[in-house]
């Protein structure tokens, strides 16, 4: 049978600071980006606004149809003719609040002056101020709940350990891919929202599938420093994770493709995040299961968890000497 | 062996239900043919498609509460659903949705529509309809110079601000409150917002109320001149000129200019503020051409009503008679011959017909009882939804495709058997969705890709173990079944993390969204079993007909 990184035996929590230090430089980043440059770029179904898309029967010049518009966004949205016009302007957005279609109106008519029937609008959507105010506090109210949600079933199904350590680094995925949204001006629309909140299952999944795995293991060996019993995990859980996110990514690339502009940010943010997903399953949810174990240490050594609390001790200072080699390495055939 | 049988018996009975949900059927429904919609038998496969990938229309509508708070929403909500929905039963869309969303929303989607603005109307045109009689006692006219005092008082101070932010904006607000939208005020609005822009933005002093008015033909008719409309609307619109106006009688805009001697006016009328009857007793309204009229709107009232409106014109012979329209006066009053039964007739003058017919598409549904205001709205032309379709189809087949290739250059003879699961799990998701009536959007087809790659994930755990079990040395029999049970745990945790995250974003999700989350979750579904049961049956029957292989390739 053809294999992909079997039976490997890579020492992947010992590069924990190094990626720490990765993934908060990263975040900081972003952070700072949120702070000096203001919030991300939110699509008009939060901010209310007006969004139209056009498509001309010659290429306009862009500036003249800014010139023609005024204070609008101008985007070229696909191949030259077609352009798409956002107005988010604190004005436009008050003249919504009493009727939201008086803004798509008023740019159908300048634009009707100046190119006669040299158009045509494709799309318009116009939000009032009071639907995006609720749809951000929607979407907030979701993405907290789904972490809720997930917590208290894992917390249910393993131990709050390990559910709190998914939740840590599933809270670190979204934290890095609103950077990435930020840094790379992303915008920030409802399908976008829901990528995110798709990404809280997947990023969840991973680390529950290298969990698994813990759990099982350290059912099998009790010695075992914790330490080990991770690494081991992810190497033997490594070629499925592997494999599943070369199809997943495929998936994603295809949209990413052939799905065209309306589908981009959704795809951009959905490859991305499962980069990430990846990683912080090895890299966050970890090295934070480790932490909670070295500083609540299991008390009942007869009960249900002897075998971890053991070798506590040991766990920290591999975690203090981390270019120790992997003890313990993994044998195939039962102990 | 009677085991395997079961499992085929079911797999196979799906896969028939699955077939048979997604076959072709004839179904009625609305179908837009040579531009009008008529009911037609069309073949279709029974799947949903959302807006953004027909085309359409999508519409939030609010209480308008600008002109006034309305008491007990809720309630005015319900009774505006349901007049919005006749009017769009009769609209004539194909599988339109009409619904209340939370306490304070009204949503309306129409698919297909390419008349976004007469749509609008439609929806939003208040259609309360008054009859009401001219004031023949010149109480207008008594009450002039109390009026010109007011207005000169109020013209003066406002002309001393030397800052005349305050007062334009004061301007503005009496302007739209008196600007109805409606038809008339549509012609009626470029001139005087032309008014405004040559005044600039003062509001107008030079003379006071009575100088503005022409007597009409009628008793309680005026007539303005075009230019100076914009003023009178100014001063009508002022709280202490509304104080002062004669008690008991209401002042209307008519909906029309006339032209006099080559100049165009408006009109004004002043009515007795008691209407003899309203538009509730309307019960049934269609368009016509008339060759003295033009275009006009008959009408035909109930028996009750035609009873009650017989009563009342009988005391009014001779009097003039205004068709109040959302406080507009439709075409000059008609004089009142004799008592009138249950007929009469809207003239609506050199307007086209279709004007006409959604005009009796109103009258016949009723009035609005609260004004609605569009909150947001939504345009899709049906080119982009069709491109939507093709792209998202691509992408799909591509994705199949990639995940093939993988699966099969990596697993190769299993991971023929994953693919086998796959289709199947694409054939079950597609049913599922048709069965559960769920509507298919843009980012649903996103979700659906997306599961096409996440399904298979199941399956690699699977494999996994089942080649770590074959490492120990076990049969193949055995690592079969024991992959199958060790990677049980994980994957069931994993697709009820995911459902459960797909059942908030349904919960808290809109729209699109929804669509997205309700896909997600029949793709999970249909992906837990296709890798658990199907692919677990497929190797059954491997097993079964090799009696025992001594290798598998995996």
């Amino acid at each position: 049978m053809f294999r992909i990184l079997h039976d490997t035996k890579f020492d992947f929590i010992k590069w924990w600071r190094h990626a720490a230090v990765l993934t908060i430089v990263f975040i900081l980043i972003g952070l700072s980006s949120f702070i000096f440059k203001g919030g991300v770029n939110y699509s008009i179904e939060f901010t209310g606004g007006t969004l139209v898309q056009v498509k001309f029967t010659q290429p306009p010049d862009p500036a003249e149809l800014r010139a023609v518009i005024g204070e609008a966004e101008i985007t070229q949205f696909g191949d030259a003719t077609e352009y798409t016009l956002r107005l988010q302007g604190t004005q436009e957005i008050a003249q919504q609040a009493s009727a939201a279609e008086g803004v798509a109106k008023d740019v159908e008519a300048k634009l009707r002056a100046k190119y006669g029937d040299g158009f045509t609008i494709v799309r318009t959507e116009a939000v009032g101020p009071k639907v995006g105010a609720e749809l951000a506090r929607g979407a907030v109210i979701a993405m907290l709940l789904a972490s809720l949600v997930t917590l208290v079933y894992l917390a249910i199904r393993f131990e709050w350990r390990f559910g709190l350590s998914a939740v840590l680094s599933t809270a670190h995925d979204v934290l890095i891919t609103l950077a990435f949204i930020k840094l790379f001006h992303i915008e920030v629309s409802l399908t976008v929202v829901a990528a995110i909140l798709t990404l809280l299952g997947y990023s969840g999944n991973d680390t529950i599938i290298i969990f698994d795995r813990v759990r099982e293991n350290l059912k099998k060996s009790r010695k075992e420093p914790l330490y080990d019993t991770l690494n081991r995990s992810i190497n033997e859980t490594l070629p499925r994770s592997v494999l599943t996110h070369v199809t997943t990514l495929a998936a994603t690339l295809t949209l990413l493709i052939f799905a065209g502009s309306v589908l981009r940010p959704f795809s951009l943010v959905m490859a991305f995040g499962i980069f990430v997903a990846t990683f912080s399953s090895i890299y966050v949810a970890s090295p934070i299961l480790l932490y909670i174990e070295r500083k609540f240490p299991r008390k009942d050594l007869a009960g249900r968890g002897p075998h971890v609390s053991a070798s506590t001790a040991r766990a920290e200072s591999q975690v203090e000497q981390p270019t120790r080699p992997i003890r313990g390495s993994k044998a195939p055939v039962g102990r | 062996m009677t085991n395997l049988k079961y499992r085929l018996l079911l797999i196979v009975g799906l896969v028939v239900a699955s077939v048979w949900a997604l076959w072709p059927r004839t179904v009625v429904e609305r179908v837009k043919r040579d531009g009008v919609f008529v009911y037609d038998t069309i073949h279709r496969v029974p799947l949903k498609k959302g807006l953004d990938l027909v085309g359409g229309m999508y519409l939030a509508l609010e209480v308008d509460e600008s002109k006034g708070a309305v008491a007990n929403k809720e309630d005015a909500l319900d009774r505006a659903l349901k007049v919005v929905r006749t009017r769009i039963d009769e609209f004539g869309v194909s599988e339109p949705v009409v619904q209340k969303v939370g306490n304070d929303r009204i949503i309306v989607e129409l698919p297909g529509i390419d008349d976004p603005e007469r749509a609008e109307q439609v929806v939003q045109k208040s259609a309360f309809l008054q009859f009401m009689i001219t004031d023949e006692s010149n109480a207008l006219e008594r009450s002039l110079p109390r009026l010109d005092q007011i207005a000169k008082d109020a013209g003066g101070p406002s002309k001393a601000v030397t800052t005349s932010g305050d007062t334009a904006k004061r301007t503005e607000v009496g302007l739209s409150k008196l600007l109805a939208p409606d038809t008339g005020a549509k012609a009626a609005k470029p001139d005087s917002a032309k008014a405004d822009s040559a005044a600039p933005l003062i509001p107008p002093t030079g003379g006071t109320i009575s100088s503005l008015l022409q007597r009409g033909d009628m008793p309680g008719e005026f007539y303005i001149s075009q230019e100076n409309a914009s003023k009178a609307e100014y001063y009508f619109s002022l709280p202490q000129i509304q104080a002062a106006l004669p008690p008991g009688k209401a002042i209307k805009w008519g909906a029309d200019t006339i032209a006099i001697g080559g100049r165009v006016y408006r009109t004004i009328y002043v009515l007795d503020a008691r209407e003899i009857l309203n538009g509730e007793w309307i019960q049934d309204a269609k368009p016509n051409n008339t060759p003295i009229d033009g275009t006009v709107v008959e009408f035909q009232l109930s028996n009750e009503g035609g009873r009650r409106f017989r009563v009342e014109t009988a005391k009014h012979i001779q009097d003039y008679m205004a068709i109040v329209l959302d406080d507009r006066v439709m075409g000059r009053p008609p004089v009142i011959q004799s008592a009138i039964g249950t007929r009469g007739q809207i003239t609506l003058g050199r307007r086209d017909l279709q004007v006409a017919q959604d005009l009796a598409l109103v009258l016949r549904a009723g009035a609005l009882p609260v004004p609605l205001k569009i909150a947001e709205v939504r345009n899709i032309g049906a080119s982009l939804g069709e491109d939507s379709i093709r792209r998202g189809t691509n992408a799909m087949v591509f994705a199949v495709l990639a995940v093939i290739v993988i699966m099969i250059g990596y697993y190769r003879f299993s991971g023929m058997l994953a693919v086998g699961a796959l289709m199947l799990f694409v054939l079950y998701t597609l049913a599922v969705l048709a069965g559960f009536g769920a509507v298919l959007t843009l980012p649903g087809l996103a979700g659906l890709v997306l599961s096409v790659g996440m399904a298979v994930d199941a399956n690699v755990l699977i494999f996994e173990r089942i080649r770590e079990e074959l490492d120990r040395g076990k049969t193949v029999r055995t690592s079969i079944e024991e992959g199958f049970q060790h990677a049980l745990t994980a994957i069931v945790d994993t697709s009820l993390t995911t459902i459960l995250t797909a059942a908030v974003l349904y919960q808290y999700g809109t729209g699109a969204v929804k669509g997205f989350a309700v896909t997600l979750i029949a793709g999970i579904s249909a992906s837990l079993f296709a890798a658990v049961f199907v692919t677990r049956t497929f190797y059954l029957v491997w097993l079964t007909r090799t009696r025992g292989a001594q290798t598998l390739s995996i």
